[in-house]
C-alpha cells in the first residue's frame, strides 16, 4: 500500500487516540461537563472507513463521534471549544460532546438517542438517488442500536430502495454494561444483513487496513450499484463507557480488558510500517509531537474562546 | 424515621412490592447486572433473581409493550426508564396502546404498570439527555403521571403506582437521587392525586414540583427575612391533578405563582393558571405569573443552561410581580 496512505491512517488514529486522552483530562478538570464518551481503542474502525470517502460524501454517527468528525476532517480546536461549550465550538458550544456537527464536511452529527442515526442516515441515502449523485453515506452506530426496530426498518427500506448507504456496526461488544451475547439472539450482527436481501460483512475492527479495504469494496458497490452493505467491525473499547463508568468493572475482566489492548489499532500500524521500514522511531516521535502540539493548542483555543452570548439560548429553535 | 436517600426510597419502594406481590417484576435496560444505570435497583437481581429483574436490549418500543402485553394478562410489571427522554422511542406504545386499551376495550382490559426513571433537567447533558419529560404524557387521557419530589413521596407514591390498576408514568430526577430525607419506618403508601403543602405560608401560593419545588422552599425561606409569607404547595400528582388544595391555598393567599422547570409554552403551568382562574377568579389579587423554562432545547454551555430553568433570582422575581412589590 501506498505509503502516504499509511502514514495518514496512523497519523489520524494517533491524532484520535490524543484528542480522547485530553479530553478525558480535560474532563477531570471540570473543563468539560455532562456525558463525555470517549472512542480510545475504536480508532482503526472509523479511520480505515472515512479515509475511503469523497470530501462530498456523507457521514452520521452516534455519541461516541468525535473520532468519526475528526477523521472527516473537522478541526480538532473546534471540537475541543465544542466539548468546552464555547462559543467558537462546532456547535457554538450548544451540542457537546454527543451533538458534534460539521455541515462543511458533511458530518451530520452527533445523536445521543441510541439508533437514532439509522433511518436519517437512511434519509441521507434516499435523497442522494432522488439527486441523482454517486455519494455515500456512511452510517455509524453501536451494537446496541441493532436492538432498536429503526435498524431492520432501515435496513429493509435501504434494501429496497437502492439506497447508497453502508451501516457500519461498531460492534465493541458491550452496550454499556450489557454483554452482546445478552441482548441478541444472533451475536454475528452481519448475519442480520441476509434477511434484508443486501451483503453483510464481518472484520477486524482493530486493524485499520483490513476496514479500509472492505469500506472500499463496500463503498465501490454503493456508488456504482446502488447497493447497500452493512459492515460489522469487531472492536473494543479500552476505557469505560463514559467517564461515569471509570471503571467499567461490573461486565468485564480486566484480563479481557489487557487482551484486547494487545490488538491496540495503533501498535498494530505502527510495528507493521517499522518492520517494513515505512516509518522510523524518530518518524513516529515526531509526528506523536505534532499531534500533541495540536493538542495543546486546541486546548488553548477553546480556554480563549468566549462563553456563547445569552441570545444564543433562543437562537436557532426555528430557522 | 430514618433518614434515607432519595434512590434508597424508592429501592425499599420496589423491593417491598416486589416481596408483597409475586406479580410485580422489574424490566428494563441495566436494572440487573449493572445495578440500575442510576443504582435505583441495588441488589433486586440478587434478592429475586432474573426471572422478576430483567435486563434487555435497548429496545424501548419493544420492553414497554412487553410491559402492556404481560400486564393485560395478569402481570404487574415497572417499567424502567434509564432515562425518560428514551421513553419517546415507546410513546406510541405508551400513548396509542397503554393508555388507552382499557377505553378501547370498554372496561375489559386494564393496563396495571408502572413507567418510571428520571427525567427533567440535569447537569450538562444537552438537548436530547435533558428536559421535562411530563409535558409529553399529562395531556394523554388513561395515563397517571407522577413527579415525586422527597424521599418520603417517593416511596409511598411509588407504592402505590406499582397497586394502582392504571398505567402510570412515575419521573424521577437524576438531580434528586443523593437528596436525603425523613422516610417513616413503618410501611405507609401515599395516595395518588392528593398534593401537599410542603411549606405553609399566607401572602402568596407557589405551585412547583421536583428541582423547582426545591427551589421555591428556599426562596421562602429568603422572603421571609423580608417578610413575606410564602406558601408552597407540591402537587405530586400531575394527572390526576388535586385541584382543591391549589384552590384552597390560593383562597387564602390570593396571589399565585406557578413555576415549571420545562418550556412555558402549553406546559403545566398554563393549565394549573387556568384551573386557578375559574376556580378562585374572586379570591385574586392579582393574575396568576408563571416562571417557566425557557422555550429552547437544553443547550450543553454551562452559562446558557443556567439561563434556561429559572433560577431563584427569576422566582423571586416572579411572586414580587404577583404581590406588586
Ligand atoms: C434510545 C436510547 N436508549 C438508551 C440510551 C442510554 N444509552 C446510552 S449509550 C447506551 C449503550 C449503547 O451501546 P452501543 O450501541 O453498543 O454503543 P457503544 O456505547 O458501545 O459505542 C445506552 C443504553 C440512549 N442513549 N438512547
Ligand atoms: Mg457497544
Amino acid at each position: 500500500m501506498d505509503k502516504k496512505v499509511m502514514v495518514d491512517l496512523l497519523y489520524q488514529m494517533l491524532l484520535i487516540r490524543r484528542f480522547e486522552e485530553k479530553a478525558a483530562e480535560m474532563y477531570a478538570q471540570g473543563k468539560i461537563g455532562g456525558f463525555l464518551h470517549l472512542g480510545v481503542g475504536m480508532e482503526a474502525s472509523c479511520v480505515g472507513a472515512i479515509s475511503v470517502l469523497r470530501p462530498d460524501d456523507y457521514v452520521i454517527a452516534g455519541y461516541r463521534e468525535h473520532g468519526h468528525c475528526l477523521v472527516r476532517g473537522s478541526d480538532p480546536r473546534l471540537a475541543m471549544a465544542e466539548l468546552f461549550g464555547r462559543m467558537d465550538g462546532l456547535s457554538k458550544g450548544k451540542g457537546g460532546s454527543m451533538h458534534f456537527f460539521d455541515k462543511e464536511r458533511n458530518f451530520l452529527g452527533g445523536t445521543g438517542i441510541v439508533g437514532g442515526q439509522l433511518p436519517i442516515g437512511t434519509g441521507v441515502g434516499f435523497a442522494i438517488n432522488y439527486r441523482g449523485g454517486d455519494q455515500v453515506c456512511l452510517c455509524f452506530f453501536g451494537d446496541g442500536s441493532v436492538a432498536q426496530g429503526v435498524f431492520h426498518e432501515s435496513l429493509n427500506m435501504a434494501a429496497l430502495w437502492k439506497l447508497p448507504v453502508l451501516y457500519i456496526c461498531e460492534n465493541n461488544l458491550y452496550a454499556m454494561g450489557t454483554a452482546l451475547s445478552r441482548t441478541q439472539s444472533v451475536t454475528d450482527i452481519y448475519k442480520k444483513a441476509e434477511a434484508y436481501g443486501m451483503p453483510g460483512e464481518q472484520v477486524d475492527g482493530m486493524d485499520v487496513l483490513a476496514v479500509r479495504e472492505a469500506v472500499t469494496r463496500a463503498v465501490e458497490r454503493a456508488r456504482r450499484e446502488k447497493i447497500p452493505t452493512l459492515i460489522e467491525t469487531r472492536t473494543y473499547r479500552f476505557r469505560g463507557h463514559s467517564m461515569r463508568d471509570p471503571a467499567a468493572a461490573l461486565y468485564r475482566t480486566r484480563e479481557e480488558v489487557e487482551e484486547w489492548k494487545k490488538s491496540d489499532p495503533i501498535v498494530q500500524l505502527w510495528d507493521r510500517m517499522s518492520r517494513d521500514g515505512t516509518v522510523s522511531d524518530a518518524e513516529y516521535k515526531e509526528m506523536d509531537k505534532e499531534i500533541s502540539q495540536v493538542m495543546e493548542e486546541a486546548v488553548r483555543f477553546a480556554e480563549a474562546s468566549p462563553e456563547p452570548p445569552l441570545e444564543e439560548l433562543l437562537t436557532d429553535v426555528h430557522v | 424515621m430514618a433518614i434515607i436517600t432519595y434512590r434508597e426510597a424508592l429501592n425499599q419502594a420496589l423491593r417491598e412490592e416486589m416481596r408483597r406481590d409475586p406479580r410485580v417484576f422489574l424490566i428494563g435496560e441495566e436494572v440487573g447486572v449493572y445495578q440500575g444505570a442510576y443504582k435505583v435497583s441495588q441488589n433486586l437481581l440478587e434478592e429475586f433473581g432474573p426471572k422478576r429483574v430483567v435486563d434487555t436490549p435497548i429496545s424501548e418500543a419493544g420492553f414497554v409493550g412487553v410491559g402492556i402485553g404481560a400486564a393485560m394478562v395478569g402481570l404487574r410489571p415497572v417499567v424502567e426508564m434509564m432515562t425518560f427522554n428514551f421513553a419517546i422511542v415507546a410513546l406510541d406504545q405508551i400513548v396509542n396502546h397503554a393508555a388507552k386499551i382499557l377505553y378501547m376495550s370498554g372496561g375489559q382490559f386494564r393496563v396495571p404498570m408502572v413507567i418510571r426513571g428520571p427525567g427533567g433537567p440535569a447537569v450538562q447533558l444537552a438537548a436530547q439527555h435533558s428536559q421535562g419529560m411530563e409535558s409529553y404524557f399529562y395531556h394523554v387521557p388513561g395515563l397517571k403521571v407522577v413527579r415525586p419530589s422527597t424521599p418520603r413521596d417517593a416511596k409511598g407514591l411509588l407504592k402505590s403506582a406499582i397497586r394502582d390498576d392504571n398505567p402510570v408514568i412515575f419521573i424521577e430526577s437524576e438531580t434528586l437521587y443523593g437528596t436525603k430525607g425523613e422516610v417513616p419506618d413503618d410501611e405507609y403508601t401515599i395516595p395518588l392525586g392528593v398534593a401537599e403543602v410542603k411549606r405553609e405560608g399566607t401572602d402568596v401560593t407557589v405551585i412547583g414540583w421536583m428541582g423547582m419545588l426545591h427551589r421555591a422552599l428556599e426562596v421562602a425561606q429568603d422572603l421571609e427575612k423580608e417578610g413575606i409569607s410564602v406558601e408552597v404547595v407540591d402537587p405530586r400528582t400531575l394527572r390526576p391533578m388535586d385541584t382543591s388544595t391549589i384552590l384552597e391555598s390560593v383562597k387564602k393567599t390570593h396571589h399565585a405563582v406557578v413555576l415549571e422547570a420545562g418550556a412555558g409554552f402549553a406546559g403545566l403551568g398554563a393549565e394549573i393558571a387556568t384551573l386557578i382562574t375559574e376556580g378562585a377568579f374572586d379570591y385574586l389579587d392579582s393574575p396568576v405569573v408563571r416562571v417557566t423554562g425557557a422555550n429552547a432545547p437544553m443547550p450543553y454551555a454551562k452559562n446558557l443552561e443556567r439561563a434556561k430553568v429559572p433560577d431563584k433570582a427569576r422566582i423571586i422575581a416572579g411572586i414580587k410581580q404577583a404581590l406588586a412589590v
